[in-house]
C-alpha cells in the first residue's frame, strides 16, 4: 500500500497546478443566460487546448499528452479544486473521443477528434429517450437505409448541449427482427439540419441543461456509423464505460469543497461546537473520504490488474447519497437564505436531486451491485 | 498510488486465512462461546507463530512489522470470531509501545509480544471502567483517561471482577485502580491511534463475513419458488451491507496506511476510521441478522455471534458519536487555521 502520488504525478500536477494558477477563465457571467454561459465556458475549453490542457488523457498522436489514469485524474481533481468550469465540450473529449479512438476508421479519427478538442465541434449524446431510460436497449428511434444514406425517426431525451452540438453520437435500431441489444447501431448525426429539433426541457431548478430531440427523416451519410452496422449497443457501452470515469473525480471534489464551505458556514454561525451538527458534518466528511479514498482505489486497481470493475457504481452512489445529505444540511446550517430562489445554496440543493438519476439510478446501481458484484439471481420479470 | 498489498501481506493474510478456517470453525467457535472459555490451544498456535508480537519492535521480541499486518490479522481473526485474546493484548502492546519510556517497553513488552502476558485496555474515568474487554484475563491494563494520561496496572494491583457479556468469545471485566496504583505511561494515550485502526480492521473482518453468510444464504433460501436474494427487497439490503463494509474497509485501510507513513494525519485517519467501522458493523450485522429471517434470530443460526462482537468492538475505546465529535473537533481546529488573521 502506497497512498502517495509518484515523482511523475507530482510533476504532472505540479506543472497543471502552476499553469492553472497563471490562467483563470474570465469572470462567469451573470447574465445572458444559457448562451452566456456556454460562450464563456467555449472561449476556456480554447484556452485549455492552445495550452495542451483540453484532453490530457488523449494519446499524443490525437493531441493529448498521453497521461495515465491515475495522471487524468490528478488533472480533474486539480480542475476541480481551481474551481475552473468544465470545458464545453465535456461530453466530446471524455465520451466521444475515446468511443471514436476505440471503434472509429482511420478516416473518422482523422475529422472527427481535431475539433473536438479545439471545442470547434462540440458533441451531444443522444441515448435516452421517453420509453428507454435505465432500459436503454429498448430504444425505438429507428435508421432505415436509402441509397448511401440513413433516414432516422424518433425522438431522445436528456440531450445537454444539443443546441449547440454540430454532432449527436446517437443510438437508433437499424434491425427490429433481431434480439433488442443486436438491433442496434451507432451513428454521428450532424445536428445542423432541419429534421432535428431541439426543445429545453426545463428542469426543477428552473434552468435547462437538458433538451429533447425531435428527429424526422434526418438523413446520415454510412460513413458516419461507428463500428459497424448492428454493432451500436457495444459501441454504446464503450460510451457509457467513459462516463463515470473521469468526471468522478471532478465531483468528488466538487463535493469537498461544498463541505468546507458548508462547515466554514457552520463555524461562522457557531454551530461547530453544537453537537448536533458537529456529528452530522463529522458524519458527511467521513463519507467525503470514503469516496475520495474508493475512487482512487477503483482507479489504481483498474490501473494495475485490468478493466474498471462495477464497484464504479458504489462511489457514484456513496456520492450522489452524500451530495443529497449535504444540501439538506445545508439548508438546516444556513437558513432562509439556502431556501431563497438564485442563491447558491437552494441552487445545489434542487440540483443534487438529479443525482441520484442521471448517470444511472440508485435503484439501477443496486441491481449491478448486487447481480455482478455479489452475485445474486435476478428476478425475471413477465415482459 | 497503491491500494494493494505487497507480496508478503498477501502471504500473512492466506496463511492466517487458511489456518482460521481449519482451527476456528463456526461449531468449535460456539463451543467456546457457549462455555465461556478461550480456546487455549490455539492461543498459544498463534502466539508460536508470533502473532502477538506481530507489530512490536524486534528489539522488545516482537517481529517488528507495521500496521498494516497487524490489521491483516485482525481482520482474519474478525472474519472467525476465533475465540482468543487477540485485540486486547495487541491494543495493550500498541499503547504501551507508543507512550511509554524505553524503560517500561522494554519492562512489558517482550511479555506482551511472546503471548506470556495477556493485555487489556480501555477508556476509564478516574479509574474505573465498567467493561474492560479480555480484563478478567489480563495481566496488564491499561486505562486510559479522558486527559489523555493512560496507566498501566497489573491485575493484582487493580480490582478485577468478570463481566458476562452478550459476546463470550471474549472475557471481560470492571476494572477499578485507586489513585495511587499504577504506572503512568511517559506519554500518554499516544498509541490510542494505532489502537484504534486494529479495532477497526476487526470491524471490517466482522462485516465481511457477515455479507458472506448473508450472501449465501439468500442464495439458497427459496420462498414463492425463488431464492430470496432476488427479491430487490432483499438483494438492495445485501448491496447497501457492501456499501457500508466498503466505507469501513477504505478507511481502516488509510488509517493503517498512516499510522506508519503518515503518522500526523493519524489522529484524524484513526477517528474516522473507528466511527465508520463501528456504524458499518453494526448495520450490516443486523442486517445480516433481518436477511436471514427467523432463522437468523435463533441460536443455531452463527450470524448472532457476529452482532455480538460488532457491539462490544464498537463500544471499545468509544462509539461511532465519540469519534465523530473528536473529528469535528479536528475539522474545527482546520477551519480554525484557514481562517484569516
Amino acid at each position: 500500500m502506497d497512498l502517495t502520488f509518484s515523482p511523475k504525478e507530482t510533476a504532472f500536477r505540479d506543472e497543471l497546478r502552476g499553469w492553472l494558477a497563471e490562467n483563470q477563465p474570465d469572470l462567469e457571467p451573470t447574465d445572458g443566460g444559457e448562451d452566456a454561459h456556454y460562450t464563456w465556458r467555449r472561449d476556456w475549453q480554447r484556452r485549455l487546448y492552445d495550452a495542451g490542457w483540453a484532453a490530457p488523457a488523449w494519446p499524443t498522436e490525437y493531441g493529448g499528452r498521453g497521461a495515465t489514469p491515475t495522471e487524468s485524474a490528478i488533472y480533474y481533481e486539480e480542475i476541480g479544486r481551481a474551481r475552473v468550469p468544465f470545458a464545453a465540450n465535456t461530453l466530446g473529449l471524455l465520451l466521444g473521443g475515446p468511443t471514436l479512438m476505440v471503434w472509429g476508421t482511420p478516416e473518422q479519427k482523422e475529422r472527427y477528434l481535431p475539433p473536438i478538442l479545439s471545442a470547434e465541434e462540440i458533441w451531444c449524446q443522444g441515448f435516452s429517450e421517453p420509453d428507454a431510460g435505465s432500459d436503454l436497449a429498448s430504444l425505438k428511434t429507428r435508421a432505415v437505409k436509402d441509397g448511401d444514406d440513413w433516414l432516422v425517426t424518433g425522438q431522445k431525451v436528456w440531450t445537454s448541449g444539443a443546441q449547440y452540438s454540430k454532432w449527436c453520437m446517437l443510438v437508433a435500431r437499424t434491425d427490429g427482427e433481431v434480439a433488442k441489444h443486436k438491433g442496434l447501431s451507432y451513428f454521428l448525426m450532424d445536428m445542423e439540419q432541419d429534421a432535428v429539433q431541439v426543445r429545453p426541457l426545463r428542469q426543477i431548478t428552473g434552468e435547462a441543461e437538458f433538451n429533447e430531440l425531435f428527429i424526422e427523416d434526418a438523413r446520415i451519410p454510412d460513413a458516419n456509423v461507428i463500428g459497424g452496422v448492428g454493432n451500436g449497443w457495444k459501441v454504446a457501452l464503450t460510451t457509457l464505460m467513459n462516463e463515470r470515469a473521469g468526471l468522478g473525480f471532478a465531483l468528488q471534489i466538487r463535493l469537498r469543497q461544498l463541505l468546507d464551505d458548508l462547515i466554514a458556514a457552520a463555524a461562522e454561525r457557531g454551530l461547530l461546537e453544537d453537537p448536533r451538527y458537529a456529528d452530522a458534518l463529522a458524519e458527511l466528511h467521513i463519507r467525503c473520504e470514503s469516496i475520495r479514498l474508493l475512487a482512487w482505489k477503483g482507479l489504481t486497481d483498474a490501473e494495475r490488474y485490468g478493466q474498471p470493475g462495477p464497484e464504479g457504481s458504489l462511489v457514484k452512489w456513496l456520492w450522489s447519497d452524500t451530495n443529497q445529505r449535504l444540501t439538506e444540511l445545508a439548508v438546516d446550517i444556513i437558513g432562509p437564505e439556502a431556501l431563497t430562489a438564485g442563491t447558491p445554496w437552494s441552487y445545489e440543493l434542487l440540483r443534487a436531486r438529479g443525482n441520484t438519476i442521471e448517470g444511472g439510478t440508485t435503484e439501477v446501481l443496486k441491481n449491478i451491485v448486487a447481480e455482478r458484484v455479489l452475485g445474486l439471481p435476478r428476478l425475471k420479470v413477465a415482459v | 498510488m497503491d491500494f494493494g498489498l505487497t507480496d508478503d501481506q498477501r502471504e500473512i493474510q492466506r496463511t492466517a486465512r487458511d489456518l482460521l478456517a481449519e482451527r476456528a470453525k463456526p461449531e468449535r467457535v460456539r463451543e467456546h462461546a457457549e462455555a465461556g472459555t478461550t480456546d487455549e490451544a490455539l492461543w498459544r498456535e498463534l502466539c508460536e507463530l508470533g502473532w502477538s508480537g506481530i507489530a512490536v519492535a524486534e528489539q522488545y521480541g516482537g517481529q517488528g512489522l507495521g500496521a498494516v499486518e497487524l490489521s491483516i490479522l485482525c481482520e482474519e481473526l474478525g472474519r472467525t470470531l476465533a475465540p482468543v485474546p487477540f485485540l486486547p493484548s495487541v491494543l495493550a502492546a500498541a499503547l504501551i509501545e507508543h507512550g511509554g519510556s524505553p524503560e517500561q517497553c522494554l519492562r512489558w513488552l517482550p511479555g506482551l509480544a511472546s503471548g506470556e502476558t495477556l493485555g487489556a485496555v480501555d477508556s476509564a474515568i478516574d479509574g474505573v471502567s465498567e467493561l474492560v474487554i479480555g480484563g478478567a484475563e489480563a495481566g496488564l491494563i491499561v486505562l486510559v483517561e479522558a486527559d489523555g494520561s493512560a496507566r498501566v496496572l497489573s491485575s493484582q494491583e487493580a480490582e478485577v471482577t468478570p463481566v458476562a457479556t452478550i459476546d463470550p468469545t471474549r472475557s471481560a471485566a470492571r476494572v477499578s485502580a485507586g489513585e495511587d496504583v499504577g504506572e503512568s505511561l511517559a506519554d500518554g494515550c499516544v498509541g490510542l491511534g494505532r489502537g484504534l485502526v486494529a479495532v477497526s480492521a476487526e470491524l471490517v473482518g466482522v462485516c465481511d463475513r457477515a455479507l458472506e453468510m448473508t450472501v449465501a444464504y439468500v442464495k439458497d433460501r427459496k420462498q414463492f419458488g425463488v431464492p430470496v436474494g432476488a427479491y430487490q427487497a432483499v438483494s438492495h439490503r445485501c448491496a447497501q451491507m457492501l456499501l457500508e463494509t466498503e466505507k469501513a474497509r477504505a478507511t481502516a485501510a488509510f488509517a493503517a496506511w498512516t499510522a506508519d507513513a503518515d503518522p500526523e494525519r493519524l489522529a484524524e485517519a484513526a477517528a474516522m476510521a473507528k466511527a465508520a467501522a463501528s456504524e458499518a458493523a453494526r448495520e450490516v450485522t443486523a442486517s445480516a441478522i433481518q436477511a436471514h429471517g427467523g432463522i437468523g434470530f435463533t441460536w443455531e443460526a452463527d450470524v448472532h455471534w457476529l452482532y455480538k462482537r460488532a457491539q462490544l468492538d464498537a463500544a471499545l475505546l468509544g462509539g461511532v458519536k465519540q469519534h465523530r465529535a473528536r473529528l469535528a473537533a479536528i475539522l474545527a481546529e482546520h477551519v480554525g487555521a484557514s481562517a484569516p488573521a
